[in-house]
């Protein structure tokens, strides 16, 4: 009930924050111009159009989680907002659980918003919408999961901006982290082990990438699926202990 | 008046911060003991720094104490139930800007578990209380700050709390502001709330508060009722304006005054105590002068907070 009222409370003030619509206004615009962009190619257009679309939702929802996830919370405790709400009878985790499910429903209205957008293309130009499609949507939705939960980590203990270079940095290394591992298994015993750690510890954001599969009609397996499906949101679910575990212990100045 | 409830409770309170790079330690509360009684109005005073908001914060569950217990209606700090039981108002409150009045109260009043048509009632006659109806459907981004005042004592007030924090309610108000607050402060001491509030207005504070706690640098210098701290801190004066008044006249008048200052036509006589009122009229009057105003000077709460501000300040330099 408490936690329900401050995730409403976080999605209507993202409703009347202007970023998210200048946010999602350029998100509608890339996948529209594909549309223009396919008159310019021989042949392979449908390609393109599912690649253009499925980046654009990919690029401005990740936009979306860190732009106004790293505000979520640090902007609470700048404003002092934060000092009414924790002094009522609301544990400091269910204010930040809050938090974050107003963020993601925020997301999930985003996303739904570009999906639409992307369907009437689709339409538009007869390209067949096959299920893998929804599964690599899915899998951004998750991914969407895991970086707000990771911008609100850095939020409960860092000002905005360093947590928006962090969250950055941690979404483009989460992508490359295969590489990391392949570049360990070249070097000597203790670069193996340090290197292999960090690629247990930061998320494989790479899983979550169906963009190959979709564009070439190739379909995933429901195991595979099921298994990163829940690889994300038991990433997502440390992620969000851990955040609330710093946020107990600090102190609202 | 009070009972000998004791709601808001503190014993050897103490907060240090560490600041900088190397995380050097400050001192911001040190060994805070101080008990409040149900249904009093408490004030509790001190100038810019010294400790209050720190203090406010602890009980509030916004920053830890580094040593020390606190208690609020002999629960330890952060009970659910205790908080329940509670009203808080920040120092110069921010508050959800893009939130009309009323969603700011109904969004408040979740938190709670209030709903529906209780709520909605609730919210209405809160916005009443404070005076603030007509801003039921407007944006708190084009309030005033008195208007986030009220509306932040109305937020304070949503679950009808039997003790009422404010931090410095009336900081940044105008003097009709100022009389606004003190007026819903005394309505709610009627109500039988406790209210304890921070401020550095002393003239407010003598106002409305049955006891007051003044602290300084992180420790308490004086608590009690204002009327004891007061009368016994301070003697009184009197301040005599006299014109025409003969050299002669000045001289009788020496042995009874502190000081004489002649200006021109006029003498300006501070009498050493009102007991000497009479005397001095019956020589003003045998001198043919014409008293021109009279006005005795009773002790103030600014008296007691200057010299108490003064005192540590007079013995440090001693030290040196």
């Amino acid at each position: 009930m408490r936690i329900l009222s401050i995730a409403f409370n976080t999605f209507r003030e993202n409703l009347r924050d202007k970023l998210l619509y200048n946010l999602l206004f350029f998100a509608l615009l890339m996948i529209g111009s594909s549309l223009l962009l396919s008159t310019l190619t021989l042949g392979e257009w449908d390609r393109l159009i599912l690649d253009l679309g499925l980046s654009s939702i990919n690029f401005f929802g990740v936009l979306i989680a860190i732009f106004i996830g790293i505000g979520l919370v640090s902007k609470e405790i700048e404003k002092k907002t934060i000092f009414t709400i924790v002094s009522k009878p609301v544990p400091r985790y269910e204010f930040l659980l809050g938090k974050y499910a107003g963020l993601v429903l925020t997301l999930l209205v985003n996303t739904v918003v570009m999906v639409l957008g992307l369907l009437v293309v689709l339409y538009y130009r007869n390209v067949p919408v096959e299920l893998v499609m929804f599964a690599s949507l899915g899998l951004v939705f998750l991914e969407f999961l895991i970086i707000t939960a990771v911008a609100l980590v850095f939020s409960t203990f860092t000002s905005a901006t360093l947590s928006a270079i962090f969250t950055l940095s941690i979404y483009v290394v989460g992508h490359l982290s295969s590489d990391l591992k392949a570049f360990g298994d070249k070097m000597g015993a203790v670069g193996k082990s340090v290197l292999i750690g960090v690629y247990y510890f930061l998320p494989n954001l790479e899983r979550f990438n169906l963009k190959g599969e979709v564009i070439h009609h190739v379909n995933v397996s429901a195991t595979d699926f099921i298994m990163t499906s829940a690889y994300g949101l038991s990433y997502a679910a440390f992620l969000l202990v851990l955040a609330s575990i710093i946020f107990q212990r600090r102190d609202f100045q | 008046m009070g009972t000998d409830e004791v709601i808001l409770k503190t014993q050897g309170l103490g907060k240090t911060f560490k600041v900088g790079f190397w995380g050097r330690r400050v001192t911001a509360l040190d060994g805070l003991d101080l008990e409040v009684l149900r249904g009093e109005v408490f004030g509790f005073l001190g100038p810019n720094g010294a400790g209050k908001t720190t203090t406010i914060k602890i009980l509030m569950g916004l920053i830890y104490a580094t040593s020390g217990t606190a208690w609020l209606f002999d629960r330890p700090i952060g009970d659910r139930d205790a908080k329940s039981r509670l009203g808080f108002l920040p120092e110069s409150p921010y508050f959800y800007d893009y939130l009309t009045g009323g969603e700011f109260l109904r969004f408040y009043g979740h938190l709670f578990g209030l709903q529906g048509m209780v709520l909605a009632k609730r919210a209405d006659e809160l916005l009443e209380l404070v005076g603030m109806t007509h801003a039921k459907d407007l944006q708190l981004r084009k309030f005033s700050k008195g208007m986030l005042q009220r509306v932040g004592i109305a937020q304070a007030l949503i679950n009808d709390p039997e003790l009422v924090v404010l931090d410095e309610p009336m900081s940044g108000l105008d003097p009709v502001g100022r009389k606004e607050i003190r007026d819903l402060i005394l309505r709610l001491k009627e109500s039988g709330k406790t209210i304890f509030f921070s401020s550095h207005i002393l003239h407010d504070a003598e106002l409305l508060c049955d006891r007051v706690a003044i602290i300084l640098k992180g420790s308490m210098v004086a608590c009690g009722r204002v009327s004891d701290l007061v009368d016994k801190e301070s003697t009184q004066c009197v301040e005599m304006v006299v014109a025409n008044l003969s050299d002669e006249g000045v001289d009788h008048l020496r042995p009874l005054s502190e000081k004489i200052v002649v200006q021109a036509s006029h003498v300006l006589v501070v009498l050493k105590g009102h007991q000497h009122v009479s005397n001095a009229l019956d020589i003003i009057r045998s001198a043919k002068a014409t008293l021109i105003s009279l006005t005795p000077h009773k002790g103030s709460l600014e008296d007691l907070f200057m010299r108490q501000v003064k005192e540590p300040r007079q013995h440090a330099e001693k030290m040196r």
